[in-house]
């Protein structure tokens, strides 16, 4: 059990060890976030200054909503390379209707790109959950597939701001309460996936499935159905994710998030959501996808050269599964140590 | 009218015929024990009962009506629940919601109501005196925990029908009077109740009938009231013990391995013995008693905490399969299919697997040596095969088995170690890898062989060693190892 919000009962030494433990997965986060913030504002006041922080809460929306949905996949021992180029496909289809169709309303627009998002998230599912493609290939070629789409119908063509209405593009831009409002859409999906996760039976058969996939299906689990709606809750977040994508940047072609995938699975497995499924909270990967944001924007701030920006990534992804693997074998070896002094 | 019911079922796995025209009626408010050797059948109809597999042929009588049961969620709704004999456990998740996964009680709103769970679970615990912390991870946990939370899980469900596949094998005398009295109470309730045990003495406490299989085939349905344990015995065996196991007498020789106070911390402590040249050595206990890892650790696959072990008066490199295999030690592992062979490759490039560099020519592999190689050891263990470039995946169990052991014969070891030789492989053949142990040992090979299976472990045996909890609690000669000795120094019952 790793969520952050449970309360810990008073109890026996196991499950003190285990709590500390899963806790410090998340914990470690908020510490890094903290120091990250604490360090970088020490240097240089003006990073921890409301546009600053407003920024990187921007920043980060798009990359923790995808890291939401990404977790939910992986929680069940699978994962999806394809949602770039699902926000790519619905991000360059949705721009395109707003600027050929301006009497389709924004709404339906939005309702639309989350629809293409769940129908690219099903056919991933159907691989996955039906086929029994493993989700690495099968989630490689949509991956390639979607893009494939997505350029077909793009033919070279780009859309600028200029071509969609303003009332769509200050989607991107404005603020509510103080909060930017793609920031908090994410925070709004945040909230309610996280709940679902705790407090659903479809939530905590996620987990099953990913801790133990034959014991799932002896507990009765219909896991084909559950994978397949893994995938298509990630494609609708991917989806909606697209139409964020466009309204915040404007100029959409082809290539939208060509790549992101990397960076959202980073966030997740930074935020300490198990890659072999089974544990982590979307909590978790969405302070992830925070930290991740949080460094990129300090590193800039810090002048620190940006080619340097993706090796230190990639030095704080590779930290973040070291502690993870040592913290597994030091918890594996605590436990088999206290069978054998409880057995004595 | 029968709850639950077989009627004339058959199932196949490729060519293994697991059940033949079996017919089961199990009756409310009565135990029915369902005895039988190790492969007789018994798990397959189990995973048929509880819609895991479904029957090629004949039906299942919910009720007295047929029903097809498309999976465990289907078997599940018709009030079957299962204790499976491996415990089937989400390591990630707590022990409450292991127990109530894919059901668990919800609110109004929908919302898993974790109030009733924890209650729920807090008086099925106070009834099976478990003393476990409800919220603490599964991951961890002991076999016999595992086996009760499973318990826990099973008599939660309010079952019409609960199915128990040896669930008390590793369990203490306790726990199993526990549970027997909360299996009683169902039972009285109306609750139909299966069971399977290698102890006669609980399914003649428990149980009201019996039906025993052999190979497959129902042979006989009694009333527990009109027979004793010695019919049941020859109802399950219904063959020559002897010809089955046909030990021949060796002379002990030479010390060749020697393990020297061998210690994995909370796996196994302190185990030392010695396996002479000319012996067959068993290693007996319960399921979790820690014996594979001791040969495991022998082998270098594991990396032990303390102790040594020595080959040939020569101490052997830890955690080196390297080492142990140069110095003339060969492992035939437990789980052939994961363990032992390469499923997809060929018959003959798996017997060559383990000894490469003596099928090598310059730096290639040489094909002609490998089928030679393949084809002389193919013929000595007698094995069956098309073509010996056929994948191993094609043959029977019993075969697979033999390449296993040709892969391991043809490097010559001073030691063999072989982990449940013969399990789920046919009688005939049982009794062929039997033979071939006793000839090897009587040619002066050291023997330490790990089974389950008591009559293997007492036919085969010069010396039985016998594990419990990690430990190695009893040494006995083959003159005085019997069914009683091993199973009560196994279940803890003899101090060491």
């Amino acid at each position: 059990m790793t969520a952050l919000s449970e309360a810990t009962p008073p109890g026996h030494g196991g499950r003190r060890l285990f709590d500390r433990v899963t806790r410090v997965r998340e914990l470690g986060i908020v510490l890094a976030l903290a120091a990250l913030f604490g360090v970088t504002g020490a240097v240089n006041p003006t990073f921890l200054s409301f546009g600053s922080i407003r920024d990187i809460l921007l920043n980060s929306a798009i990359v923790a909503m995808l890291a939401v949905g990404q977790t939910l996949v992986i929680v069940t021992r699978n994962v999806d390379l394809s949602i770039s180029s699902i926000v790519g496909l619905t991000g360059f289809g949705g721009a395109l209707v707003l600027a050929d169709s301006p009497a389709v309303p924004i709404a339906v627009v939005i309702a639309g790109c989350v629809a293409l998002g769940v129908v690219c998230g099903a056919i991933n599912g159907l691989l996955v959950g039906v086929a029994k493609v493993p989700a690495l290939v099968a989630t490689l070629g949509t991956l390639y597939a979607f893009r494939g789409i997505d350029y077909a119908w793009a033919g070279g063509r780009q859309v600028n701001a200029a071509d969609m209405p303003e009332s769509f593009l200050s989607l991107g831009s404005r603020s509510v309460l103080g909060l930017p409002l793609l920031a908090l859409v994410a925070l709004i999906v945040l909230l309610a996936v996280g709940w679902m996760l705790r407090n659903l039976r479809a939530g905590r058969e996620l987990y099953a499935i990913g801790s133990n996939p034959d014991a799932a299906v002896l507990a009765g689990i219909q896991v084909r159905r559950r994978i397949m709606t893994a995938f298509m809750a990630n494609g609708a977040l991917a989806g909606l994710a697209g139409v964020m994508w466009a309204a915040r940047f404007g100029t959409v072609d082809a290539t939208v998030a060509t790549g992101k995938e990397l960076d959202v699975i980073a966030a997740v497995v930074v935020g300490g959501v198990a890659i072999f499924g089974g544990s982590g909270t979307v909590f978790g990967a969405a302070l992830g996808a925070l930290l991740l944001t949080g460094i990129t924007s300090a590193l800039a701030v810090l002048r620190v050269d940006a080619l340097a920006q993706t090796a230190i990534n990639g030095a704080l992804l590779i930290a973040a599964i070291v502690l993870d693997r040592v913290l597994a074998l030091r918890v594996a070896a605590a436990l088999r140590r206290r069978r054998y002094r409880d057995a004595r | 009218m029968a709850v639950l019911a077989l009627s004339d079922v058959s199932k196949s796995f490729g060519a293994v015929r697991a059940l033949r025209g079996v017919s089961l009626k199990l009756e409310a408010g009565e135990a029915h024990a369902l005895a039988g050797e190790n492969g007789a059948g018994k798990s397959t109809l189990v995973k048929i009962l509880s819609g895991v597999h479904r029957p090629d042929t004949g039906q299942i009588l919910l009720n007295g009506s047929p029903v097809t049961f498309g999976g465990p969620a289907d078997a599940r709704h018709a009030g079957v629940a299962v204790i499976y004999q491996e415990p089937t456990l989400f390591p990630d998740l707590s022990i409450v919601e292991n127990i109530f996964m894919g059901r668990q009680p919800r609110t109004r709103f929908g919302r898993i109501d974790r109030a009733a769970m924890a209650e729920q679970t807090g008086r099925l615990f106070a009834g099976l005196g478990v003393e476990l912390d409800p919220e603490q991870a599964a991951r961890g946990l002991s076999i016999a925990d595992q086996q009760l939370v499973e318990i826990a899980k099973a008599l939660s469900r309010d079952a019409k029908v609960l199915i128990m596949d040896e669930p008390t094998a590793a369990l203490s005398g306790n726990e199993v009077a526990r549970l027997f009295g909360v299996v009683k109470a169902l039972r009285e309730q109306g609750c139909a109740v299966l069971f399977i045990s290698h102890r006669l003495d609980e399914i003649f406490e428990l149980c009201q009938r019996v039906t025993t299989l052999r190979d497959g085939t129902p042979v006989a349905e009694d009333l527990i009231a009109d027979i004793t344990p010695d019919d049941l015995v020859r109802r399950m065996v219904g063959r020559d013990l002897d010809a089955l196991y046909p030990k021949q007498d060796g002379v002990p020789g030479e010390v060749a391995l020697e393990v020297h106070r061998l210690t994995r911390e909370g796996v196994f402590t302190d185990v030392s013995f010695r396996v002479r040249r000319g012996e067959i050595v068993a290693l007996a206990g319960l399921v979790g008693a820690g014996r594979t890892e001791v040969v495991r650790a022998i082998f270098g696959i594991d990396r032990q905490d303390a102790g040594w072990v020595e080959v040939g008066g020569r101490r052997l490199r830890p955690a080196s399969p390297t080492a142990a295999m140069a110095a003339g030690l060969a492992l035939v592992p437990e789980d052939r299919r994961q363990q032992g062979l390469v499923m997809d490759l060929s018959i003959d490039r798996n017997i060559a697997l383990a000894g490469l560099a003596e099928v090598r020519r310059g730096p290639l592999i040489s094909r002609a040596a490998e089928h030679a190689r393949a084809q002389d050891w193919a013929v000595r263990l007698r094995l069956k095969f098309a073509r010996l470039s056929d994948p191993v995946g094609v043959l029977s169990g019993g075969n697979q088995q033999k390449v296993v052991l040709a892969k391991w014969l043809a490097r010559k070891p001073s030691v063999l170690i072989v982990d449940e030789p013969t399990r789920g492989i046919d009688v005939g053949t049982k009794a062929e890898v039997h033979r071939l142990l006793s000839e090897l040992a009587v040619g002066g090979m050291a023997v330490l062989m790990v089974s389950s299976e008591l009559p293997e472990v007492l036919g085969m045996a010069d010396r039985v060693l016998v594990m419990h909890e990690g430990r190695l609690v009893a040494e006995l000669p083959r003159a005085s190892a019997t069914e009683e000795s091993v199973m009560s120094a196994a279940t803890g019952r003899t101090a060491a």
